[in-house]
């Protein structure tokens, strides 16, 4: 039996008169990675940023329905939106590590939180980066600049950054997409491991990496969710027509 | 052949526009080589005739009895600017962290013009006003005669306003969104993510701001002279009368002649260092940030 940890209910999304996302219904079970495939503009990422509301920093964005996370709708006034955003950790495409030392970056968030225990900042730094899978590359010099490393190890930062959060779900949006084959496929490795702490939603351009990491597969196309299925029966036989076309790159 | 005498003649008059630019750009610099030279030849003989310790640290400004010490003035620069600086430094960032972060587009597309207006009204004006309506309101809450260290500080404060929400601003939109995306989607608030993101990011524009706004302080001569009594003694109070080094020379220049003359062109000397001491130590203090190596 699959625990639901995200429910999304007739959810809809709009930037002024445009909608974006049209009326959603899915499911997140818990400890899976959910991969999101779909060409460009067809909401992906719209999609991740209205499950942490970043979303709501856009002007002119609106939704409709509902998103229920552990049971809560996220869109009933009263949410606390900074710790619903400390629960969905995300990364970004372009790796975004602040203006500060590495060492800094990891503890933002925890620091925002009062968490002021140098001790405690020191062992979970150490955890998150051994976790990222950057803790070999960087030991030494940790209070150096975060803008010093390489564009691989920046996103692994970054996702060591979120990990320092203490999220129960961590949100990428296409994390590898100006990364190296090696770097990517240090970033896969680690999520696969992550998995078993962590629900994973991963938005993705690139098919291969959906198919390679995904335990289910969901496609989006024009803002409306075609499909969702297990990886292996969404790439092998879709029940839509359109998820088989632009799989097999006849399209997008 | 046609062709590479084309490319040559091209390169020619690349060459010629190279070496005009030089010389205008030269002959911006050397105006600023020739002031200093012009004001360091005038001045500093009578530095070194009086003394340096008499005209620096001497308090009696006596020019008919051939007593110079300028403390009263330096001290009196050093306090109004220090005066403005601490009124318009907390304005002038909250604004512009106010119109840069917080307010809507259409407020700031509408507040922005109007602080850079604020820029282009004449000292005297400024002077005219404090005269109007500060001195008499300093009188009559504090008592004095209102012409003060306070009403110039003040006014001053005001007057360095535009200069440093306007380069605040644009230091402050300077900081990539991503930073704040980067560092809201950790958990941050807004408030959160401008003071521990965005303004160390900004750093070193604001500092420039504050500089450019610091000099515009310790220059400004018309305003001052009108609303801060110029008394040549180093105030005791807030309330006190004072005098500025630039009121010094502006006041005195008209019918001085002579040793008297000439010490006025040492007060400039005394400025002139003063302003590019202060300069250093600002730059030094903005170069201290947190940057790619």
């Amino acid at each position: 039996m699959k625990d639901t940890a995200i429910q999304v209910i007739n959810f809809s999304h709009f930037y002024g008169q445009q909608q974006s996302l049209k009326n959603l219904n899915l499911q997140v079970y818990r400890n899976e990675i959910l991969g999101i495939i779909g060409p460009a503009r067809s909401g992906k990422s719209t999609f991740l940023t209205c499950l942490n509301r970043l979303g709501d920093l856009v002007p002119g964005s609106r939704v409709t329905g509902k998103i229920l996370i552990d049971g809560q709708n996220i869109y009933c006034p009263g949410i606390e939106v900074a710790a619903l955003r400390r629960q969905l950790g995300m990364v970004f495409a372009t790796p975004v590590p602040l203006p500060m030392s590495i060492y800094d970056n990891l503890v933002f968030g925890p620091k925002l939180q009062g968490k002021k225990y140098r001790l405690d900042l020191d062992g979970l730094v150490e955890d998150c980066l051994e976790k990222a899978g950057l803790w070999i590359e960087v030991k030494d010099r940790l209070k150096t600049s975060a803008l010093k490393l390489s564009g691989g190890q920046q996103q692994r930062l970054c996702l060591a950054r979120v990990l320092a959060l203490k999220p129960e779900y961590i949100l990428l949006d296409e994390p590898t997409s100006g990364l190296d084959p090696i770097s990517t496929m240090k970033i896969e490795d680690t999520l696969r491991l992550l998995k078993k702490d962590y629900t994973i939603i991963l938005v993705t351009n690139n098919t291969k990496q959906a198919a390679r990491v995904a335990d289910r597969t969901a496609f989006f196309l024009m803002g409306e969710l075609v499909e969702v299925n297990e990886t292996g029966i969404i790439f092998t036989r879709p029940a839509d027509k359109r998820t088989e076309n632009y799989i097999e790159g006849k399209f997008g | 052949m046609a062709g590479g005498n084309m490319i040559a003649r091209h390169e020619g008059s690349d060459r010629l526009i190279k070496i005009s630019l030089l010389v205008v750009a030269f002959s911006a610099v050397s105006v600023l080589v020739i002031i200093t030279i012009f004001i360091f030849e005038q001045g500093l003989p009578i530095m070194m005739k009086y003394g340096l310790k008499n005209f620096l640290l001497g308090q009696n400004w006596f020019p008919s009895e051939k007593s110079f010490g300028l403390l009263p003035m330096i001290v009196g620069s050093l306090l109004v600017t220090l005066g403005a600086l601490v009124i318009g430094v907390p304005l002038g960032l909250a604004s512009a962290i106010f119109l840069t972060e917080f307010s809507n587009r259409r407020v700031s597309r509408f507040l922005k013009p109007v602080i850079e207006l604020l820029a282009g009204i004449p000292s005297v004006v400024y002077g005219f006003l404090g005269l109007m309506f500060l001195v008499p309101f300093i009188r009559e809450k504090f008592g004095g005669s209102g012409l003060s260290v306070l009403a110039a500080s003040i006014i001053l404060g005001i007057m360095i306003l535009p200069t440093i929400i306007s380069i605040s601003i644009d230091s402050i939109r300077a900081v990539p969104d991503s930073y704040r995306e980067g560092s809201i989607a950790l958990g941050a608030t807004r408030w959160q993510t401008v003071r521990m993101v965005v303004l160390p990011a900004a750093r070193s524009g604001l500092v420039a701001g504050i500089i450019l706004g610091m000099g515009r302080a310790i220059g400004e001569t018309m305003a001052v002279i009108m609303v801060a009594g110029n008394a040549a003694d180093i105030p005791g109070s807030l309330l006190a009368p004072v005098r500025t080094l630039t009121s010094n020379i502006a006041l005195e220049m008209a019918y001085a002649s002579g040793e008297h003359r000439e010490a006025l062109f040492a007060t400039g000397v005394v400025l002139f260092v003063i302003i590019m001491i202060l300069n250093f130590l600002a730059n030094l203090a903005a170069r201290k940030q947190y940057r790619k190596k």
